[in-house]
């Protein structure tokens, strides 16, 4: 039997020192018996010199958790842990089998160690020592972990107060960071720290505001904030008395709660504003339309969109481009064709020699109509019916603008602008005319494109889209020019 | 700092007394989710990462991690649930920003909070709230270097540049939806408007995506993107005070979940407040019908759940109070169980009855070592009775447990007991 006598309890490095040169040794678990100072020594001890036979490694999660739980109160830690070590040197994935009784046995350890760490992080109070306001503040704590813990807490408070000095007392042991230095030393006593702080009556003035009277739940309470913490705790003094008023608080809230309005309210108050009326009369302008459009609740694709989207571009545009509806990034900002469809729709005009800020591009749907999918909103195709409620505002919008040319990308527009549905293949290619003098050309949606997954059939489609953009430039620069805007189309 | 309030002041007490009362309807109080930061760089003080620390716990059950106050109670707004609206008879104070600088620094270095949550009842305009709001965490950052962790209200319908400078200071950015539904609204805020509640959001969402963006674009790993909202944005629902039914409330939360990237949706039962308005009666608040909305919440995001199948446990919309939803879920499927422990997907795994995500994560990582029994479950989780009639492993068949009729009453707690879960 070997003996090993550990005389700071709570110490990595001491433990580790004293058990790497048994591991190396080979000395099985049950062959070392390990003790505190203090503790009487055994008749059996050996202590002979080892025989390194073997270097240790081990994972590096398993040398994090021993670091904690060697802090365990539990006397038998050190030997438990010598006894985890060893199996761990030849069972790597040992820390996986969490249904093995000295892995149980850790995890619990650990979770303890873990808890009790986050709970000294939380209710350490603080106390400010004397000294002018200019001074470098310093504040004091006394504190009572469960465990030894103050090694591994400190490191947290270091980085949080790096800039004030203080000092956390223990019964153990004192954590001290004065000047920007980290220093331990000896146990503390509570009556090292000021018995008050001048800021503890705001503390608790606000904890006391804080709790809701209506809603007590002690059991809650006392889970998370045990009853041994509560003596060092400066708010804890209030519990009892709030509870006991807490029942009377909700009677007389019950008993009065109806009340008249405060008089002096009226003179701060503003009224709501009814944004309802959609003033289909007073249309005027595209700026009466976006105006208008914000109080559209024509169909109930309002309810879950962010905003309406109205169209955008020259009021004297001879191209009109109707897409679908805003996407994700639209429903956002408010914009058509801001998002990735939006892009690509930029890159073909270009390619076709339009400019966008010569155009109008809208929508046959103003609002986003989508599906929640977790994180995401899954595009989903307007119905007929939201299209032809929503063609009332793609008519406002043709009248005033009067293009020349209308393109229509995709099925909706089509829709939209013929209130029909024909296919697109039935009508690419040519030149359709529209009731009002408007000449149609019909193309696919630039979100077609993007779902295309043969790169060669893509790179096809792409080219006929282009196509189709050339063509409505080279009409419209065809046909005798209608509005007071010579350039208006052309890049 | 010159600075005129409307009103006498108040001694500081007081003031306190009034606007932490006032704020304590906001459930939210996380402190979670954002970068990790600490003062070694900048020698002053706070620190933040990970998990958030609550610093202590009301007798109510709440934890108490950021001091959460309002600038003023004053508004001019007459939101009907609300304690602080126009109408109400409350005590009312107002803080300057540099008494809520003062508090948020003397409570932290007392190690008391993780930071300042800071809200405000509308005064003047949309922007002027916002703009003080965001004078405060920007004295904080720039004037104390105080890396702790700030949590703004973002009042709905303040400009966007406004809500972008927000983003540059505050970790965390809310803006509470209150009601679900737009009825709801309509009739217990009439100044405030679903589609202003949701453009503001979208503008967060905005922000956090261009940075996002930023971030992955930038050439140099040093350079550094200006950082918007590292945690995200929130919301809140109340729960109980209009008609709205459980499944109103989900189908809300999906949609914004889905579009504005919330980190969370916070549900707040209806709780009654002093000096209420007098068309809402004052009811003790429905606590359980919160608690099963944050399991419902929980099955959205991290257990697979949608929303229609949650809704297959319930009845009328409603959840089931008696039991979880999941278990709920589960009871109405049970052709889909047992499930054997040892094969089960992970996707199925977490529809057992009793199993967490972390549970599950322990099942998948020992049964690749060897066959998990119905002895070792206990070490995996917590609730073995639970799982039992829903799970095989090869000593544990449950039989006809499974498909017994009172399956349901082996869970429910006896009648008597419903009145003490309120």
């Amino acid at each position: 039997m070997r003996e090993v006598t550990l005389h700071n309890p709570g110490d990595f490095t001491e433990w580790r020192s004293a058990a790497r040169p048994l591991l190396a040794a080979g000395v099985p678990p049950q062959e070392v018996l390990w003790r505190h100072a203090g503790e009487s020594g055994s008749l059996f001890a050996d202590s002979a010199n080892l025989d390194p036979k073997r270097t240790i490694t081990l994972p590096r999660e398993l040398v994090t958790i021993a670091d904690r739980v060697i802090c365990h109160r539990d006397p038998a830690v050190p030997s438990r842990l010598y006894r985890v070590v060893w199996r761990a040197l030849d069972d790597r994935r040992l820390l996986e089998r969490r249904t093995d009784p000295d892995v149980d046995w850790l995890a619990k350890m650990d979770k303890a160690i873990r808890r009790d760490l986050h709970k000294m992080h939380a209710f350490v109070r603080f106390r400010r020592l004397g000294g002018s306001e200019a001074d470098r503040e310093s504040y004091v704590a006394w504190f009572e972990p469960e465990h030894r813990i103050l090694r591994l807490a400190a490191p947290f408070f270091r980085k949080r107060f790096y800039g004030m000095d203080w000092a956390i007392l223990t019964p153990d042991a004192r954590a001290i960071w004065q000047s920007e230095e980290l220093s331990f030393g000896p146990a503390g006593t509570r009556d090292e720290v000021p018995d008050r702080d001048i800021v503890e009556d705001q503390w608790r003035t606000y904890y006391g505001a804080i709790f809701n009277p209506a809603r007590v739940k002690i059991a809650a309470m006392r889970a998370e904030m045990p009853k041994k913490y509560w003596h060092n705790l400066p708010e804890a003094q209030d519990i009892a008395p709030l509870l006991a008023g807490a029942a009377a608080r909700v009677d007389k809230m019950r008993e009065t709660a109806v009340s008249l309005a405060n008089p002096r309210s009226d003179k701060w108050r503003v009224r709501g504003v009814a944004q309802d009326a959609e003033p289909g009369d007073a249309i005027r302008s595209l700026e009466d339309i976006s105006a208008a459009l914000k109080g559209c609740t024509r169909c109930p694709l309002h309810c879950h969109a962010t905003q309406p989207v109205p169209g955008e571009g020259r009021a004297d545009a001879r191209i009109m481009l109707v897409g679908e509806q805003p996407g994700d990034r639209e429903d956002l900002e408010g914009r058509p064709f801001v998002g990735p469809a939006g892009q690509l729709l930029d890159e073909a005009l270009a390619e076709a020699g339009l400019d966008r800020a010569t155009l109008y591009v809208t929508n046959a749907v103003k609002h986003f109509k989508f599906e929640p999918r977790g994180k995401r909103r899954l595009h989903q195709n307007p119905n007929t019916g939201e299209i032809d409620i929503c063609r009332w505002w793609l008519d406002q919008e043709r009248a005033l603008v009067q293009p020349d040319i209308i393109v229509s990308l995709g099925g909706s527009a089509l829709r939209g602008i013929t209130g029909k549905s024909p296919s697109i293949s039935s009508m690419r290619g040519k030149v359709h005319a529209l009731e009002g003098g408007a000449q149609l050309i019909a193309t696919v949606h630039p979100s077609y494109l993007l779902r295309l997954p043969d790169q060669e059939r893509a790179a096809i489609e792409r080219r006929a889209f282009i196509a189709d953009l050339a063509r409505a430039k080279a009409m419209a620069e065809s046909l005798p020019n209608t509005h007071g805007n010579p350039n208006a189309g052309f890049a | 700092m010159a600075y005129i309030g409307f009103m006498s002041e108040k001694p500081i007490l007081e003031k306190l007394a009034v606007l932490a009362d006032a704020a304590k309807y906001d459930a939210s109080c996380a402190s979670s989710g954002t970068i990790k930061r600490d003062s070694t760089g900048t020698k002053g003080i706070g620190s933040t990462g990970g998990m958030g620390i609550c610093h202590s716990y009301a007798p109510d059950g709440r934890c108490i991690s950021l001091l959460k106050i309002l600038l003023t109670n004053f508004c001019i707004y007459d939101c009907r649930f609300c304690i602080n609206r126009a109408s109400s008879n409350v005590p009312r104070a107002r803080f300057n920003p540099a008494e809520v600088v003062r508090l948020t620094l003397d409570f932290y270095k007392r190690n008391y909070i993780e930071g300042l949550f800071l809200s405000s009842g509308i005064i003047r305009s949309e922007d002027y709230t916002m703009e003080q709001l965001i004078e405060v965490a920007r004295l904080l950052r720039e004037e104390h270097r105080f890396q702790g962790y700030i949590h703004l209200k973002t009042i709905a319908g303040a400009s966007p540049e406004l809500i972008a400078r927000a983003g540059l200071y505050a970790d965390r950015l809310s803006t509470n939806v209150e009601l679900p539904t737009e009825e709801g609204l309509k009739s217990f805020a009439p100044e405030k408007t679903s589609a202003t509640i949701r453009k503001t959001m979208a503008g967060v969402r905005v922000g956090l995506d261009d940075a996002a963006d930023a971030r992955k674009g930038r050439l140099l790993r040093k350079a550094k993107p200006p950082r918007f909202a590292p945690a995200g944005q929130s919301t809140q629902m109340i729960v109980g005070a209009d008609s709205a039914r459980d499944n109103d409330i989900l189908q809300s939360a999906t949609s914004l979940y889905s579009g504005y990237r919330l980190r969370r949706v916070y549900y707040s039962a209806y709780s009654p407040i002093p000096d209420a308005s007098s068309d809402l009666p004052p009811v003790r608040p429905p606590l359980m019908r919160e608690h099963r909305l944050y399991q419902a919440d929980w099955l959205l995001r991290f257990y697979g759940f949608a929303r229609e199948e949650i809704m297959i446990g319930a009845q009328d919309g409603m959840l089931d109070l008696t039991i979880d939803p999941k278990l709920a879920w589960a009871l109405q499927r049970r052709e889909s169980f047992p499930v054997d422990i040892n094969r089960a997907p992970r996707e199925m795994l977490l529809r057992v009855p009793g199993l967490g995500t972390k549970a599950v994560e322990r099942i998948l990582s020992a049964r690749r070592l060897g066959a998990v029994r119905i002895g070792d479950l206990a070490k995996l989780t917590a609730s073995v009775k639970k799982v039992l009639p829903f799970v095989t492993t090869p000593d544990w068949r449950p039989g006809g447990l499974t498909d017994s009729a009172n399956l349901r009453a082996r869970f429910a707690p006896p009648p008597e007991q419903m009145s003490l879960a309120f």
